[in-house]
């Protein structure tokens, strides 16, 4: 049986709030990660491992910090991202909402796209959501 | 004066756990400025000797091939001082592992009392991005290690000893 998308979001946020030092009520679906919630990178690490421990699954580097799309000629050129690029960005990341990074693909805006609501999506794409 | 924050290692299962002593003497002078008149090892010392061994632990799980470094203090809680006279006992268990980076947990006890919990997180540098070659001279590792009993009592899983590294 899957999780509930409450019971999720309340362990994203333990995680959250533990891992960068926010109160709770910071934490909400809309706020980015890096922007709202001030995540560094090295805090990326520090949130995979609580997630991992958290819900009991593994979390590949790739799937969060696709830097292997974004460091590729192939589907960066200019410093934005291709259509391939994109293409290839959502069929790595479908649980994330880039509907506003598409507008200006820009790669150096990347790092703040993630909001905690995908965060929660990813999570419910690992263990089963009862959405 | 030398940045050893352990005196010796006890005990040291790879990949899992290693357990040790550091004694607080009034021959180190960190202990004179911290609180004058009230001579105590900083705190910010004691998660060094905890970086120390946990790093130690996390290096030796990947046989002191990557370039490990404390990355993040999760949890710092002191529940006393520690004061000229104490040997804390110290404890780190490897909690997580990831290809980037590691976890630890830590107890420090002082008697049966305890003394602080740690958790730490240690992060891998990559090769030419932060830095190039390995963070120690030739042999200084070993010979560190050597000092603290590290070789007398370092078991792989299996309970046979852990070998004698050459790269360190």
């Amino acid at each position: 049986m899957g999780l509930s998308q409450d019971e999720i979001f309340e362990k994203v946020q333990e995680a959250l709030v533990d891992a960068l030092g926010v109160d709770d009520d910071e934490v909400n679906r809309e706020a980015t990660l890096v922007g709202d919630l001030g995540a560094e990178s090295i805090d990326f690490l520090d949130i995979v491992f609580k997630l991992e421990k958290s819900f009991d699954i593994n979390i590949e580097r790739t799937e969060l910090a696709p830097e292997d799309i974004l460091t590729n000629g192939e589907y960066v050129k200019d410093g934005a991202v291709t259509a391939e690029g994109m293409a290839e960005l959502k069929r790595r990341m479908p649980w994330a909402n880039m509907s506003e990074f598409e507008q200006n693909p820009r790669v150096q805006d990347f790092g703040n796209l993630l909001t905690v609501g995908d965060l929660c999506s990813y999570v419910g794409s690992k263990v089963g959501s009862d959405a | 004066m030398r940045w050893f924050w352990i005196d010796r290692f006890t005990e040291f299962v790879s990949g899992s756990h290693a357990r040790g002593y550091k004694n607080v003497t009034l021959a180190e002078e960190a202990l004179d400025e911290y609180c004058p008149g009230y001579p105590m090892l900083p705190p910010t010392l004691i998660i060094e000797g905890m970086a120390q061994m946990g790093g130690i632990l996390v290096s030796e799980h990947f046989q002191f091939d990557k370039h490990v470094v404390l990355a993040k203090v999760g949890k710092a809680k002191f529940h006393q001082p520690a004061r000229n006279g104490d040997q804390l006992s110290l404890a780190v268990d490897l909690d997580a592992v990831q290809d980037t980076g590691a976890t630890v947990t830590c107890l420090s006890h002082s008697g049966d009392q305890l003394q602080a919990e740690i958790d730490l997180m240690f992060a891998f540098l990559e090769d030419g991005r932060f830095t190039e070659g390995p963070l120690f001279n030739p042999g200084m590792l070993r010979d560190m290690l050597r000092m603290m009993n590290f070789f007398h009592v370092a078991v792989d899983p299996d309970g046979n000893p852990v070998k004698e590294y050459t790269n360190i």
